[in-house]
């Protein structure tokens, strides 16, 4: 009887641990939209005080770039959101980007989340989700 | 005399490590992913050279660094003095000077170090499967008595290859970035080659694992253990090496590590363990 019920609290707990984990995604980890758009304002304001890599959105509408970039981060880190953009490759293709550059993007990126206090942990996920387009980016 | 001569060495480095900064400056990886130097003058953990290229440059930069190492052990005493510089994130050189000071017996022991590495394939933290290197070290030995005294084939010069695979996780550990390598080497040195090369009884080449891990706490603090295979040419029982590693990255211009080695039996004296400490200073 008794391990019967260890059993069944076992069973409970696992799937309630479960359920735990399926419901906390990243997004909501950070914090949810209001981060997002915090993070996409502060990358913004980092952008325009860099030397190298501000002449890269010189000609951008800043009020598109932000609302794409609010919904692919977001979409991203598995928000409830839909990217309604161009394709990553797209976007970069005829802007030439070194390994450089786009190194110099992720430390500013990273300064940005910093700014927004997006803690250490959450920081390298959402680097790890948005790194994986590194290669529609450079060199294109 | 001897010593004031490498401090004013070390100094002058230094200075320029200090005053020389962004000038040509590549430095377009990420803060704490181009590693430290090692022991033998290469980009890696303390004492393992990994595939990462030295220095913060990118595929389209260049960057130099000079470094000072010293390692404090029961019996003896370890200097090294170098500089490295990557070119476009591809090619490595690296010298080294290793002063080894038997503090109990008396008198030293010096090597140079000569090295070269090619990265062959990936990105330490972007590519699919870890970055893969091939290097040599070119070891010239300057005081051969103590090595032919304890047996050693060949008391002038050896040369080691390796051939190292690094791979940084992204939010691996709990949402930490980690880091590994995995280095293979062929060697006939005996204690790195401060004791010389080989053996009457070992004459030929052995394969030896060396391996580091760490964890990136912050951007400027990591933490890792390493350790390297060592041959006993000699039957003087020669010890593998540990150590245990702190190191602390404030900026892409310096870093400082520290670290507790367990260097174990060294030319007949046990146990020698003691800290070992690393700056690295960016020259461009």
């Amino acid at each position: 009887m008794v391990i019967q019920l260890k059993a069944l609290c076992l069973i409970t707990l696992l799937a309630v641990s479960s359920c735990a984990t399926k419901q906390t995604s990243l997004y909501d980890s950070i914090g949810g939209q209001s981060k997002v758009e915090q993070i996409v304002d502060n990358f913004i304001e980092e952008l325009q005080f860099d030397q190298s890599i501000y002449p890269y959105f010189a000609d951008s509408n800043i009020d598109r770039f932000k609302e794409k970039m609010s919904e692919h981060l977001c979409m991203s880190i598995k928000g409830p959101c839909e990217y309604t953009g161009d394709s990553m490759v797209q976007v970069h293709s005829s802007m030439n980007i070194n390994e450089t550059d786009f190194n110099t993007t992720v430390d500013l990126l990273i300064k940005a989340m910093t700014k927004a206090n997006v803690e250490h942990r959450h920081q390298n996920q959402i680097l790890k989700h948005l790194t994986k387009y590194r290669k529609e980016i450079i060199y294109l | 005399m001897k010593n004031k001569q490498r401090n004013h060495c070390l100094y002058t480095l230094l200075f320029f490590t200090f005053v020389i900064t962004e000038a040509i400056a590549g430095s377009g990886k990420l803060l704490a992913t181009s590693g430290i130097t090692q022991i033998e003058g290469s980009g890696g953990g303390g004492i393992v050279p990994w595939a990462t290229i030295a220095g913060y440059g990118s595929k389209d930069e260049i960057s130099a660094s000079a470094f000072y190492s010293q390692a404090n052990l029961d019996d003896y005493r370890l200097h090294v003095l170098g500089a490295n510089i990557g070119l476009y994130d591809r090619l490595e050189l690296s010298v080294a000077k290793q002063t080894f000071d038997l503090t109990s017996l008396g008198g030293e022991i010096e090597q140079t170090i000569y090295g070269a590495k090619v990265k062959v394939y990936g990105d330490v933290i972007y590519s699919q499967w870890p970055q893969l290197s091939v290097g040599i070290h070119h070891k010239e030995l300057k005081h051969p008595l103590i090595a032919r005294a304890l047996g050693a084939k060949n008391t002038s010069s050896g040369t080691d290859f390796y051939v190292a695979a690094t791979k940084v996780n992204l939010g691996f550990l709990y949402g930490y970035n980690t880091v590994w390598n995995i280095t293979g080497r062929f060697s006939k040195g005996n204690e790195l080659g401060l004791l010389g090369f080989g053996s009457s009884a070992e004459k030929d080449y052995q394969f030896l694992l060396e391996a580091s891990v760490g964890v990136l706490l912050s951007r400027h603090w990591a933490i890792g253990l390493e350790y390297r295979q060592k041959p006993d040419n000699l039957g003087l029982k020669e010890d593998d090496w540990v150590d245990a590693f702190v190191a602390y990255l404030p900026n892409k211009e310096f870093s400082l590590t520290l670290a507790w080695a367990k260097l174990g039996t060294i030319a007949g004296a046990k146990k020698q363990d003691g800290l070992f400490l690393t700056m690295t200073g960016k020259l461009w």
